[in-house]
């Protein structure tokens, strides 16, 4: 039997230097979608290969590697991944997002504002903003590189006709370096102004659907909307529960069954750093860590 | 007092061992051996060679093991397996003419040369379940081992093709270099030899359904099973140093070359075209349903109407590879609650605004605030 052995971060020089190549062509053209020879990867299509090839393909043995799902480093599939790494690459792994140099991400952008020395690498379900309006890749890619957006403009009038706002909630289109329209991966429109003239690059990867595309440094990123009907990023009318945060993304966690709810941080390294700083909610209390039980 | 959600991490770890213990079962029953897998699961393996794009008998019996008899994730286990595999090269063209046939069967003449050989097949049996196979069953000898007539087996569509009746087989184009849909990231028009890769390595109820669409009418184009052969081929490499081609070994292949109608166009005169399916191992299902989809897919090419889902490239070719599949659909399982949350906040401000528009607060309204 052949016994595997594997390269540092899973994939094969050639592998990564393909997908590297990909990543400069998408830096060169920000925005648009560059097809690549995604691999079978070995997680399922669907739990953020596209976002693991990218990683592997940028990641150095100096680097410090944080992976968040839902914002959070906890998640099952974050933990994962991020176990993936540290086994495949022996890289360092943090949870604190400030200390990261390479941050993998599954729909949300962390609260902490990004630097130059980091790059942030999106998992991608479907890279296509146009795919739910015209379910052809043939037809789509002529609409990009045309330049003809009028049918995605078109959905967004008809929500404020049917509406009297636009009603898209998350993976909400945005318009890269004023030339093409791009999916920023199906995170709240919450997060869309952090996309924009960020310090540090933006990587999307899609595995499954075999495309790259990136956000440069310093790019204008728009989010669609009208002169009349401007972008309104969603603002909760909540404060979160443990750490009394007003400016972060929060999740509703359900707490009986009589329709008691509380809000907590979706970012779990922001809401704890300003619990250690002595921000205290409504309900805190120190959440359990995990190390204590390792 | 709340305390956040945590603990991820252990939990993924109790997981794993609990899937382990589970997958052994009974500890009182004997553990399945790869042998027995490969021996008398066999086609189990092949389909899991064939979808996972490696032939590898117990590399194929150990995913299916692992997969506890998951054949779509044995097949995963194979292809990220074959991912990390570094290429040294492509094999010259195989021979099916000059296959070791162990079955093969026409169905468009009676005889032929080389003869109608049955070979080992479900197709005849009575599907009654053996009660004898519940025990240890020990079956007789086979009286006479299936061997076909000596020399060489033509193949039905060459007969046909010295007549002119069916179109020829395209030739190899050494301007063109074959495809590979594992190295380059498939895109639309695709060419017949990608469209060939995706199929082999699609998904066989997938395109089992697909063909079956063109047999009730979504597409249909009159098929004869023209031959089906089962045997072993050799494959062989030319080493650059080398200069020559040298054999590798020998592996087991499924044909399907299918007979299908045309009526001829302006430019060319009505004869048979071909739809062609191949797979490792025993696969006859597998390959007749990849050829039924392979002339189905042919329509633009040769000028037929594209109307039904079978004859759709992009739509076939983007929904036929299983771990693809079963990968995004079962990706519903991961944490959607950032999303969820951006879409009650919608849907609650929705409500809100119907609900003040109509001037009749609805009670749910209120729990929502």
């Amino acid at each position: 039997m052949n016994a595997p052995t594997y390269n540092f971060a899973y994939l094969d020089e050639q592998t990564k230097r393909m997908i590297r190549r990909a990543i400069l062509k998408a830096i060169a053209i920000p925005g648009y979608q560059v097809p690549f020879a995604s691999r079978e990867m070995p997680m399922p299509y669907g739990w953020g290969t596209g976002g693991v090839q990218v990683t592997a393909a940028i990641l150095g043995p100096d680097d410090r590697l944080k992976v968040i799902d839902q914002g959070s480093d906890d998640t099952t599939n974050a933990i994962s991944i991020r176990k993936f790494f540290q086994k495949t690459a022996g890289v360092a792994v943090t949870t604190s997002t400030v200390n990261a140099t390479v941050i993998q991400t599954r729909h949300r952008i962390h609260e902490a504002q990004l630097g130059a020395h980091q790059v942030l690498v999106y998992q991608v379900p479907i890279p296509e903003p146009l795919r739910f309006l015209e379910p052809r890749e043939t037809e789509t890619r002529r609409m990009h590189a045309l330049a003809e957006y009028g049918l995605i403009h078109v959905k967004l009038y008809e929500d404020i006709a049917r509406f009297g706002h636009i009603a898209t909630a998350y993976a909400y289109p945005v318009k890269v370096n004023a030339r093409y329209v791009m999916d920023p991966s199906p995170t709240p429109k919450f997060d869309n102004p952090k996309m924009d003239n960020c310090e540090a690059l933006q990587l999307f990867g899609a595995g499954r659907e075999k495309r790259i595309y990136a956000i440069p440094p310093y790019t204008t990123v728009q989010s669609l909307d009208f002169e009349d009907y401007p972008f309104e990023p969603y603002k909760h009318k909540a404060c979160c529960a443990l750490c009394n945060a007003a400016d972060s993304y929060l999740d509703e966690i359900v707490t009986d069954d009589k329709g008691s709810r509380m809000f907590v941080c979706s970012d779990t390294d922001y809401c704890e750093t300003r619990q250690a700083q002595g921000h205290r909610g409504s309900e805190n209390a120190s959440p359990f860590a995990e190390s204590r039980h390792a | 007092m709340y305390v956040a959600v945590k603990g991820g991490e252990r939990a993924i770890e109790n997981a794993h061992r609990l899937l382990a213990h589970e997958r052994r079962g009974d500890r009182s029953v004997p553990e399945v051996s790869l042998d027995q897998i490969s021996n008398q699961l066999s086609l189990a393996v092949d389909r899991v060679m064939t979808e996972g794009s490696l032939y590898d008998r117990e590399l194929a019996s150990l995913a299916i093991k692992q997969a506890r008899g998951d054949m779509i994730e044995a097949i995963f286990l194979l292809r990220a397996f074959r991912a990390t595999l570094p290429r040294f090269g492509s094999s010259e063209p195989i021979d099916t003419a000059q296959m070791q046939v162990r079955r093969r069967v026409s169905s468009t003449f009676k005889d032929m040369p080389g003869g109608q050989v049955l070979g080992a097949t479900f197709d005849y049996t009575h599907r009654l379940l053996d009660p004898a196979l519940m025990g240890e069953a020990s079956p007789e000898q086979p009286s006479v081992v299936a061997e076909a007539e000596p020399g060489v087996m033509p193949r039905v569509t060459d007969i046909l093709g010295r007549d002119g009746l069916i179109e020829p087989s395209p030739v190899e184009d050494p301007e063109h270099q074959v495809g590979d849909i594992t190295r380059d990231s498939l895109s639309f028009p695709a060419d017949r030899d990608l469209r060939l890769q995706n199929l082999a390595r699609g998904d066989e109820g997938y395109l089992l359904a697909l063909g079956y669409s063109t047999q009730r009418g979504y597409g249909r184009n009159h098929p004869f099973a023209g031959e089906i052969r089962v045997g072993e081929v050799s494959v062989e490499f030319v080493p650059e140093d080398l200069g020559f081609a040298v054999p590798l070994g020998s592996i087991t292949l499924t044909e399907c070359q299918m007979v299908n109608q045309f009526k001829g166009s302006d430019t060319e005169a009505p004869c048979f075209t071909r739809g062609y399916g191949l797979a490792f191992g025993q696969s006859e299902r597998k390959v007749m349903s990849m050829a039924l989809v392979d002339r189905a897919l042919r329509a633009r090419e040769l000028g037929e109407d594209v109307k039904a889902p079978a004859q759709d490239e992009e739509f076939v070719l983007s929904h036929s590879d299983n771990v693809q599949s079963t990968g995004f659909v079962e990706h519903l399982k991961l944490p959607h609650y950032v999303d969820f949350q951006s879409e009650l906040g919608l849907l609650r401000k929705l409500r809100k605004e119907f609900a003040e528009a109509n001037e009749a607060p609805t009670p749910m309204q209120e729990a929502a605030e």
